[in-house]
C-alpha cells in the first residue's frame, strides 16, 4: 500500500511539474520583451527537469514492485500514455496561460506552494524525495522571486495592468485551495513523514501571498476552492493540452525518438 | 582622397586590430554593420518561430527540454546581437521598428513552414549546420562587440547542430512512417538551406567591400560549397539522400558539383511571397504589441519604487 | 501623454566563480535594477551559481579611450557608446 501511494505522490508532484513547465513552454517565441521569454522558457525547463526526476522514481517504484515480465515502464509512457484520469497534478497548473498577468499570477501562486513544500520534503522519509527536494528548491526560490517581482510590478504598475491583475486573481484565486487539500495518498503518507503535511505549509503561503497581493495593491479574493484534479478529475483545460502533447506517441506507438 | 582617419581604420583592420564602440569608423562601415548585425538579430528571433511550433508536440521529455533549451538559446544570441548592434547607435525599438515594418530583412530559411517532427532535426542538421558556416569565421569580423557575441553564439551552437543530427539519425533507424518523415523533410529543407548563403558571388556587388572590412571574411559561393560538401557526406550515415540527382563528387576539383539553385524562389521568399512570411512577421507583431502594456507597467512601477523612496 | 514603454539599456558585467575580476559581456533592457540582474542571470551566466552579477544603466558608464591619437578623442564625448542615439534627448530633438 505504502508503495502504491509513494508512486501516486511522485506522479502528483511530477503532473504538476510537467504540465505548468509545459503551460509556460508556450510562451517561448511570444513573450513581450526577449529577456522575458529567455527567463520564463528557464522555468519551464526548471519545471520539466523536476518532472523527469519524479517520473523517473516512479518508474523505479513501478518496475520493482511489477510482476515479472510486465514491460518495463519509462518517464515517458508515463508522461505520453497515460489519459487526464490518470493524471494527479492540480487544477491550477492546467489553467490555460492567458495574458502575461494570469501567467505570472499562477506562477506565483504555485512557486509560493513549492518553495514552502519543498523546503518540508527535504526532511522525508523517503531519500529520493528528500534528495528531487533538495535540488529543486534553489531553482524555485528564484521562480517564486521572480513572480513575487512581477505580480507585484504589474498589481502596482498602470491602470490596466491592475485592471488585468484583478481579472487573473478572479480567474485563478478558485484553483489555490486544492494546493492544501490532501488527497488520500498524501495522508496516508504524510503520518510516516515521507509526503509534506501540507496543513504546515499552509500558513507560510497564505502569510507570503497576503505579503505580495498587499504590496501589489491588489485585494485578496474569495471563492470556493475548486478541486478534483489530484485524483483525475480536470477541468475542460487538461485534455486539450494532452492531446496536443501527446498526439506523435500516440499516433506512432512503440516508436522511439 | 583618404583621410587619415580612414587610413587608421583600414589599417587597423588590416592587422586584425579590433574596431571598439569608441574608434573611429567610416559611416558607411557603421551603416553596414548595423544592417548585417541587427538583421542577424532578427534572423535569431524569427528563427525561434519554426520551431517553438513544436515545444508543445515534442514526442519525449528529453526532446522537449532539448528543443526548450535550443530555442532559447536563440533568443539569447538574437539579444546578444541586438546588444553588439546598440554598441554602434541603433536603439533595440528602432531596430524592432524596422523589423515589423519590413524594411529589415531576416534570413529568408525561416519563412518555410515546420510541418512533421522531422522538421525539427532537418533544421538542426541543415540550417544550423549552414549558419555555423558563416558564422564561425565572423568570430574574426573586425568589429569588437560583433566578434564576441559570435564567439559566445558559436559555442552553443554546435549542441544544436548535433542535436538535429541525432533527431534524425534515431527516425532514420526507426519505423517505416519515421523513414519516411526523415527522408521527407530532408527533401523539403535542402535547397532553401543551400539558398541560405546568398546569390552567387557575381550577383554580390557588397561582398568586395564587406571583405576588405572584415565583416565576411568568406565568399558566398565558397561557404555554399563547404556547406555541401560536408553535408554530401554526412546524409550517408543517414541513409537518406539529398534532393539533388546532379550532385556528384568532382575529383578534379575535389568537390561536390550539385544542381542549379532556384533563384526565382530564392527572390520570392526574401521578397515577402514564402509561405510563411506573413505568419512569421505577424507573430512577431502581436507579440510585440501584447507587450506594451506589461512593459507600460513594468516602467511605471520602477518609477513608483522610486518615488516610494527604495532602490529599484 | 505617450507611455514610457521601452526599457532603458543596461551593460552587465559577470565575476565568474574563479574570476578575479568583472568583465563586460554585453548589455540587455530592464525597467529596473532588480530585473536586470534576473535576465543578466538568465542571459549571461544560464543560471550557474558562485556567479557576481553587476548591473549599470548604460547612461551611466563614461568612458575614455586612452590609446586614440588626441586629434580623435573627443573629451566632451565620454559615453560609453560613441553614437548618441541611445541617450535620454528630449522630445523636440528626438529626430537629431
Amino acid at each position: 500500500m505504502k508503495a502504491q501511494h509513494t508512486i501516486d505522490y511522485a506522479l502528483h508532484l511530477a503532473d504538476d511539474a510537467l504540465v505548468l513547465g509545459h503551460r509556460n513552454s508556450e510562451w517561448t517565441g511570444h513573450g513581450p520583451i526577449l529577456e522575458q521569454d529567455i527567463a520564463l522558457s528557464n522555468i519551464a525547463l526548471d519545471l520539466i527537469g523536476q518532472a523527469r526526476y519524479l517520473y523517473q522514481y516512479a518508474a523505479r517504484l513501478m518496475n520493482a514492485t511489477a510482476a515479472s515480465g510486465k514491460p518495463e515502464v519509462t518517464e515517458d509512457i508515463l508522461a505520453y500514455l497515460r489519459d487526464s484520469w490518470d493524471f494527479r497534478n492540480c487544477l491550477l497548473v492546467e489553467q490555460t496561460n492567458g495574458d502575461w498577468g494570469r501567467t505570472v499570477l499562477r506562477q506565483f501562486f504555485f512557486s509560493a506552494y513549492q518553495y514552502y513544500f519543498y523546503r518540508e520534503l527535504q526532511q522525508s522519509r523517503d531519500t529520493e524525495l528528500a534528495a528531487i527536494a533538495e535540488k529543486s528548491l534553489k531553482e524555485v526560490t528564484y521562480h517564486l522571486r521572480w513572480s513575487s517581482e512581477w505580480v507585484i510590478r504589474l498589481g502596482d504598475g498602470t491602470e490596466e495592468s491592475h485592471t488585468r491583475m484583478v481579472a487573473a486573481l478572479d480567474g485563478l484565486w478558485m484553483y489555490t485551495g486544492e494546493l492544501f487539500l490532501p488527497a488520500d495518498y498524501e495522508r496516508s503518507l504524510s503520518p510516516g513523514g515521507i509526503a509534506v503535511d501540507l496543513a504546515v505549509i499552509q500558513p507560510f503561503w497564505e502569510e507570503r501571498v497576503r505579503e505580495v497581493l498587499q504590496e501589489a495593491t491588489l485585494a485578496l479574493p474569495s471563492a470556493v476552492a475548486q478541486k478534483g484534479g489530484k485524483q483525475g478529475r480536470h477541468t475542460e483545460q487538461l485534455g486539450f493540452l494532452l492531446a496536443e502533447m501527446q498526439f506523435l506517441q500516440r499516433a506512432y506507438p512503440g516508436c522511439e525518438w | 582622397m583618404t583621410s587619415a582617419s580612414e587610413m587608421i581604420f583600414q589599417d587597423k583592420v588590416d592587422q586584425d586590430i579590433r574596431i571598439e564602440p569608441k574608434d573611429w569608423m567610416p559611416e558607411a562601415y557603421r551603416k553596414t554593420l548595423i544592417r548585417q548585425i541587427s538583421q542577424h538579430a532578427h534572423s535569431e528571433i524569427v528563427g525561434m518561430l519554426p520551431e517553438a511550433n513544436w515545444i508543445t508536440r515534442a514526442p519525449s521529455l528529453r526532446r522537449k527540454a532539448t528543443l526548450i533549451a535550443k530555442v532559447q538559446d536563440e533568443a539569447g544570441h538574437g539579444l546578444y546581437l541586438y546588444s553588439a548592434a546598440e554598441t554602434l547607435g541603433v536603439s533595440r525599438e528602432e531596430m524592432i521598428g524596422q523589423l515589423h515594418s519590413g524594411k529589415a530583412k531576416y534570413s529568408s530559411i525561416f519563412n518555410y513552414p515546420t510541418i512533421t517532427w522531422a522538421d525539427m532535426g532537418a533544421i538542426g542538421w541543415l540550417v544550423d549546420g549552414a549558419a555555423i558556416m558563416n558564422q564561425v569565421p565572423l568570430c574574426r569580423a573586425s568589429y569588437g562587440p560583433y566578434a564576441r557575441a559570435m564567439v559566445r553564439v558559436c559555442k552553443e551552437e554546435s549542441f544544436h547542430q548535433r542535436q538535429g543530427f541525432e533527431i534524425l539519425l534515431v527516425l532514420s533507424k526507426g519505423s517505416d512512417a519515421q523513414q519516411r518523415m526523415c527522408q521527407d523533410a530532408i527533401d523539403r529543407w535542402w535547397w532553401p538551406s543551400v539558398m541560405m548563403f546568398g546569390p552567387n558571388d557575381d550577383s554580390s556587388p557588397n561582398t568586395a567591400q564587406s571583405m576588405q572590412w572584415k565583416i565576411k571574411r568568406f565568399t558566398n559561393d565558397e561557404l555554399r560549397q563547404k556547406f555541401i560538401d560536408v553535408c554530401a557526406e554526412q546524409v550517408k550515415l543517414l541513409g537518406m539522400t539529398l534532393p539533388d540527382p546532379q550532385l556528384r563528387w568532382n575529383e578534379e576539383r575535389q568537390h561536390y558539383d550539385f544542381g542549379p539553385i532556384d533563384w526565382e524562389e530564392f527572390w520570392n521568399v526574401v521578397n515577402g511571397n514564402g509561405p510563411c512570411n506573413r505568419q512569421r512577421l505577424a507573430a512577431r507583431v502581436e507579440a510585440h504589441e501584447e507587450g506594451v502594456w506589461v512593459r507600460e507597467a513594468a516602467m511605471a512601477h520602477a518609477e513608483k519604487k522610486i518615488q516610494y523612496g527604495k532602490t529599484a | 501623454m505617450e507611455k514610457q514603454h521601452n526599457w532603458p539599456l543596461w551593460e552587465i558585467f559577470i565575476r565568474s566563480k574563479q574570476g578575479l575580476d568583472h568583465k563586460h559581456v554585453g548589455s540587455l533592457h530592464a525597467a529596473d535594477a532588480a530585473m536586470a540582474i534576473a535576465n543578466a542571470r538568465d542571459v549571461y551566466t544560464r543560471r550557474m551559481e558562485g556567479i557576481s552579477i553587476w548591473v549599470v544603466e548604460s547612461k551611466y558608464v563614461h568612458a575614455s579611450n586612452p590609446d586614440e591619437a588626441e586629434s580623435f578623442y573627443d573629451p566632451a564625448s565620454d559615453k560609453v557608446y560613441r553614437h548618441p542615439t541611445f541617450y535620454d534627448l528630449p522630445d523636440e530633438l528626438k529626430h537629431m
